[in-house]
């Protein structure tokens, strides 16, 4: 049996149609919907993530101007900030969110394979959020050990939330990983196994193959994120001592002995570093689609595109110690580390070089979707340099654990995959909602978030150059730190509050166009993936009506020459390719004929 | 399929429909075999880092090793009955008969049970010569590995008495071929887990 | 258009404020001038591409943007353009990591002639421990660690017997001389910073990292922590003081061994109790404070932190200029004529019969409890009780209004801001961080619901 028939597929679909608005709206297994409920209640959690770091970033700029923000606060107000934001909000965004809309519209396929585990992925998820929001509201509230989580302090009285906090955050990262496994198994086996008759792997839209490798990397990599947590409750709640050596807590020795804090980093960035790949793979996968749709032109080097993501993601799997050159492991290991991960900047750079020569020669329709992917090209060249600097062993050392840090990685997995977020939302808006977008006020929303972003983090690395520490809530008398820095902490902070506040026109936008939006054309980008060409605006359950789609073609017939269109969906037949009228027609460059 | 020979392809310079009239998957099984694999594979990596930390830690100063109740043989021996009697099942659905195929699925089920209660009484045993969980770091993942293990098999003996509720409600072998072919796949992961844990925890 | 434009300001823009930018390395004062050419070359290397690639990018928006009547260029691929790129890359890579990988090399393999010496750290505080005579550290464990022990180092180990033990956040180091820092922890992790050396090593416990540079410039500068430790991570600070020789020699002679810390005869409470007498008059007989005579209640009080608070004010640290209440205690801490002396008074305090202080100050407990539990219950313990190892003293019982007025003393840099009172400028950056006098109170409230 070596495919699934149509037909199963169909009847599959007819018995989950939904009966009632619960099971339409609530209890859905239509991956649209599931994919909506995703990304509303990442977002929902993204927007408490903002917040916070709006309020330590206060502190930091302002210190002592607000009242409740004591060193306490400060502390769990950077971690949560800091977990909220990579696992539950950019990594469900982009897998839970993304790859449930464009997996099965991209592969042409009704839906996932297994709508209901799919269903159940999404409510463990909500599960997770809601463990993860319990504890603000325990005694102690909630962990302030830092998004790493390092034992033995987590645990320790000297650490805010160091008894409910860190166990609810434990649990809360378990069932997430427990819903991303759910997710990410029906999102790989979707892609290797629905696609539509005549979509081979490499005629696949980039968007598919950054997701589908996060997916493997999330299935792989989060299980060491599991380990470390299951070790650390057993630590926690049963007293063992896996991760806690003999330690001294506020005067008394605690009855742990001989573990090994080492062994939780090494475990927490065998999960963390690929974790980062998981945010920038689909980040780079949907951006390449943008790009190349708004460009007219089809993604220059698109082989080089996948080997690239698939090099990387295989290669994020050998440098996670680069997140400890300095953490008292074996020096010797710093070698191998930077060794690989300076090698990861070759393919990385060549994604870079892609795109900018896919913007070469191009015809660039500059659309809101189109400012957000070239802002992120942007920021992301300036957040990989920078990755140049703390991957090469030695310039880590006066600079890790330095604004430096900060201000890199939130460059580089923070504000360029935001940017793409925000592409890839205006870009395929019209798909999912059916309305078109206030292209004006998404502009606007561009300009202050982009400026104000690389207003923010272009400063904070010369704060790092200069050696100001991370993670401290005053910076205090300092003889090395200027008084100056304390000013451009104060100027990053209202940097900060414009761009949170830029936000604001982003959802006015979205609530207002869903609304009184004017109704969306088909197509209204002229786009040749498959997605674009479901008979309904948005697609409804089931996607595809009658009949499967058919593929002919790659996802990237721009501007092909010959052609009057200048973009041909991926399930225009060869006979039916729209070919230049008798009196434009110029036989040097009609390749279609060639074909036939 | 090879890997190489199709990252390759140069997508734009064929046009039409490739791979025949049918849709393309790339493993030649049923969806859910796919991905009960990729689970398999998944949960091996979980199983080899617990084995990876368990023996980082034991390169520690403070680690005694445990000496291993000899009635895990026992339970192995347990454990390896119940595969074969997944494996008898699961040659009885694929030369599609029905004979017997009750007898041979209940009692896998029942052989994975009794395995469990096993482990549980090495628990007991270990518990009473004063092996506590956080006495020793070779305890704790005694204990912890055990466990996981055997978390695993009930995840799996909730699938069984699932499908053995319905052969016992009289269904056709037929209807039940992926199903018992699935347990007996995770069956024999889990026994082949189980030895690779045996023998770590044996010989250190 | 506009996009293109304001890529080639940001650019322009980004290179104007780097060569505006007053916020750069602070001057090396170690033998580290290789990390500083390889963060050099990393640095002008991608400061290149940085531009090419951007500028590029401006070029192709401005250029490419849609007009009528244009087409865009079909071209999936060209090979000899990308591997040509691949191949500029990897050269650029490789001459960033090569030399990366030289320094490291160096950073890794300390030179044999280097000394060494002991960090070590704890919540919140910095300690150093140099070999002694014989050269060689004797061996500590995180069991042994006491009051009197604070290392940790093993009596029975006859190495550990002159080193000496600096129980004080300040380094000395001589200049010119290579030393490998070892550096353990008794808690959490930390990280040893010193900026100025540009180098930086977590301290774990249960295991001993080290470090190795050699000073190149006389000076005192800051050691901070880097690897976030608990709440009390931003105030965890030291100095390291580089010096010639022969001054570091010389204050290294007036450090005390461990065999002296640990030979010290036990307290004399007998004379401890008649030059108490003088106490008395204000703290009263039996230490149960006077608020009329701002005389805090002193019975109960553990006796390090007794002894701390004397030889402060003797050394002029505490009662200074606009503390008028401290300036009286610097008379009667100067009857006291040496350490002994001091010592005994202490030990015999720590002898008086603890009854809880009368509440005089009332407040919102909750708001109070609040507060405590968050921020100070990491130090002064959950019961109040305060502990030698975090440096901070009983509050439990103790005078509620010299809890206020400390308090307020040590926001208002009274208190605290003196060089040589370490442990008091922890306090200040917690006390700034309460909100004003109704919270101070407030905690003032919920300390008297402990005792």
């Amino acid at each position: 049996m070596a495919y699934v028939p149509l037909a199963d597929q169909d009847k599959e679909m007819e018995m989950h149609h939904p009966h009632s608005w619960v099971e339409k709206y609530v209890f859905s297994q239509d991956h649209k919907v599931i994919a909506i409920q995703y990304g509303s209640i990442a977002v929902f959690t993204g927007i408490v993530g903002l917040a916070l770091s709006i309020l330590f970033r206060l502190q930091l700029g302002f210190p002592e101007s607000v009242d409740f923000i004591d060193p306490n606060f400060y502390y769990q107000a950077v971690t949560m900030h800091g977990m909220i934001m990579v696992v539950y909000f950019l990594t469900a965004l982009f897998l839970g969110g993304f790859g449930n809309y464009m997996i099965p519209l991209m592969c042409g396929a009704r839906d996932m394979v297994f709508p209901f585990l799919n269903m159940l992925s999404v409510w463990t998820f909500l599960i997770s959020i809601i463990i993860l929001m319990a504890s603000f509201f325990v005694g102690g509230g909630p962990t302030g050990a830092g998004w790493t989580l390092y034992p033995p302090q987590t645990a320790m009285e000297g650490t805010p939330g160091h008894d409910m906090g860190i166990i609810l955050m434990l649990i809360s990262l378990a069932v997430f990983i427990v819903a991303t496994t759910m997710g990410g198994l029906n999102y790989a086996v979707t892609v290797l196994q629905y696609r539509c008759r005549g979509l081979t792997m490499m005629r696949l839209p980039l968007t598919v193959w950054g997701i589908f490798v996060a997916t493997i990397l999330a299935l792989f990599a989060f299980p060491a994120l599991l380990v470390a947590a299951i070790m650390m409750l057993f630590d926690t709640l049963l007293g063992t001592s896996f991760f806690m050596p003999a330690v001294i807590e506020a005067g008394t020795p605690l009855d742990h002995n001989g573990g090994s804090p080492i062994l939780y980093q090494h475990l927490f960035w065998f999960f963390g570093h690929p974790e980062v790949y998981i945010v920038a793979l689909p980040a780079f996968g949907l951006v390449s689609d943008v790009l190349s749709t708004h460009a007219r032109k089809n993604i220059f080097g698109y082989r080089m595109m996948v080997w690239a993501i698939v090099a990387i993601g295989g290669l994020s799997f050998i440098v996670w110690a680069h997140h400890m050159y300095v953490s008292g492991m074996h020096p010797y290991f710093g070698f191998f580390f930077a060794t690989t991960t300076l090698i990861i900047a070759v393919p990385t750079a060549m994604k870079v070089y892609n795109w900018v020569l896919t913007l070469w020669e191009g015809d660039i329709r500059l659309n809101a979707p189109m400012y957000f992917a070239i802002g992120f090209v942007f920021t992301f060249i300036h957040g990989g340099l920078t990755g140049l600097f703390l991957g090469n062993v030695v310039i880590d050392l006066p600079l890790s654990d330095t604004y430096f840090v900060i201000a890199h990685f939130h460059m580089v997995m923070g504000v360029s995959p935001i940017l793409v977020l925000f592409a890839a939302i205006y870009h395929w808006f019209p798909l999912m909602s059916g309305k078109m977008y206030n292209e004006t006020l998404a502009k606007w929303h561009f300009w202050l978030t982009f400026l104000g972003a690389y207003a923010i983090y272009l400063p904070m690395h010369y704060l790092g150059f200069l050696g100001v520490p991370r993670r401290y809530y005053v910076l205090g008398e300092t003889d090395f730190i200027p008084a100056s820095a304390q000013d451009l902490n104060a100027s990053i902070t209202i940097a900060a509050i414009f761009v949170a506040a830029a936000q604001i026109l982003f959802f006015i936008n979205i609530i207002w166009t869903l609304k009184n939006g004017k109704k969306a054309e088909k197509n209204p980008w002229g786009s040749a993936s498959l997605e674009w060409q479901a008979p309904d605006l948005p697609p409804k359950h089931g996607n595809w009506g009658e009949d499967l789609p058919t593929v002919y073609r790659w996802a990237y017939d721009y501007s092909v020459p010959g052609a009057h269109q200048d973009f041909i969906p991926q399930n225009t037949p060869e006979s039916e390719e729209p070919t230049v009228d008798e009196e434009h027609f110029d036989p040097d460059t009609d390749e279609s004929k060639a074909d036939v | 399929m090879s890997l190489f020979k199709t990252l390759a392809e140069k997508p734009w310079e064929t046009k039409g429909v490739v791979g025949g009239l049918r849709p393309e998957g790339v493993f030649d099984s049923p969806n859910e075999k796919v991905t009960l694999n990729f689970f398999l594979v998944i949960a091996s990596v979980v199983f080899s880092l617990f084995t990876v930390s368990y023996f980082i830690r034991m390169e520690l100063p403070d680690w005694q090793p445990l000496s291993e109740p000899g009635q895990l043989w026992l339970n192995t021996g347990l454990l390896v009955l119940s595969s074969v009697f997944f494996q008898w099942a699961r040659n009885i659905v694929s030369s599609g008969k029905q004979k017997n195929l009750t007898t041979a699925f209940v009692g896998g089920g029942v052989f994975a049970i009794l395995f469990i209660a096993g482990q549980l009484m090495t628990w007991e045993s270990l518990q009473g010569q004063g092996y506590y969980l956080t006495s020793n770091p070779a305890n704790a993942f005694y204990y912890l590995l055990t466990g996981l293990h055997a978390v695993h098999l009930l995840g799996g003996l909730w699938v069984w008495s699932k499908s053995s509720m319905r052969l016992f409600a009289g269904a056709e072998a037929k209807d039940l071929k992926l199903s018992i072919e699935l347990c007996t796949l995770y069956w024999h992961f889990l026994l082949i887990v189980w030895l690779a844990l045996f023998a770590v925890l044996a010989n250190t | 258009m506009a996009l293109a434009v304001v890529i080639f300001l940001l650019v322009i823009g980004s290179i104007i404020f780097h060569f505006a930018s007053p916020w750069w390395f602070t001057d090396i004062a170690a033998d580290w001038g290789s990390i500083d050419f390889t963060i050099n070359v990393t640095f002008w290397v991608t400061g290149i591409v940085f531009i090419a690639t951007n500028l590029f990018l401006a070029y192709c928006v401005w250029k490419f943007r849609q007009k009528d009547g244009h087409k865009a260029v079909y071209e999936p691929e060209n090979t000899k353009l990308e591997v040509g790129l691949s191949a500029f890359t990897t050269v650029g890579v490789i001459a960033m990591l090569a030399p990366g990988l030289f320094v490291w090399a160096s950073f890794v393999n300390v030179p044999e002639e280097a000394g060494q010496i002991e960090v070590l750290a704890s919540q919140w505080q910095w300690q150093y421990r140099y070999p002694g005579a014989d050269g060689q550290l004797g061996t500590a464990d995180v069991q042994l660690v006491s009051i009197d022990n604070p290392f940790g180092v093993n009596p029975e180990d006859p190495n550990g017997q002159d080193d000496v033990v600096v129980n004080d956040p300040v380094l000395h180091l001589p200049m010119g001389q290579p030393v490998q820092a070892l550096l353990r922890s008794h808690d959490v992790l930390h990280n040893f910073t010193v900026a100025q050396f540009r180098v930086k090593m977590d301290l774990v416990p249960g295991l001993v990292s080290y470090l190795w540079f050699e000073p190149t410039r006389e000076g005192t500068f800051d050691v901070l922590c880097e690897e976030l430790c608990g709440i009390g991570h931003f105030i965890m600070r030291g100095a390291v003081v580089v010096e010639p020789q022969e001054e570091f020699d010389a204050w290294l002679a007036t450090q005390p061994t461990f065999a002296e810390t640990q030979a010290q005869s036990a307290p004399n409470v007998a004379a401890g109790q008649a030059a108490y007498a003088a106490c008395a008059s204000c703290h009263g007989q039996n230490g149960e404070g006077n608020q009329a005579l701002n005389a805090p209640k002193l019975a109960g009080q553990q006796a390090w932190y007794v002894e701390r608070q004397l030889n402060y004010f003797k050394q002029g640290v505490r009662g200074g200029e606009g503390d008028a209440e401290g300036a009286q205690m610097v008379a009667f801490a100067n009857m006291l004529a040496d350490d002994q002396a001091v010592r005994n008074v202490a030990a015999y305090i720590e002898t008086l019969t603890d009854t809880p202080a009368e509440p005089t100050i009332m407040g919102d407990v909750d708001n109070g409890y609040d507060i405590y539990d968050r921020n100070c219950a990491a130090c002064h313990l959950d019961d109040g009780a305060g502990t030698w190892y975090t440096d901070a003293p009983k509050l439990a019982g103790m005078s509620d209004w010299y809890f206020v007025t400390q308090i307020q003393k040590f926001r208002d840099g009274i208190r605290g801001l003196h060089p040589e009172d370490d442990y008091g400028e922890q306090m200040v950056s917690m006390a700034t961080a309460m909100s004003g006098l109704e919270e101070i109170q407030d905690v003032a409230a919920y300390i008297n619901t402990m005792r």
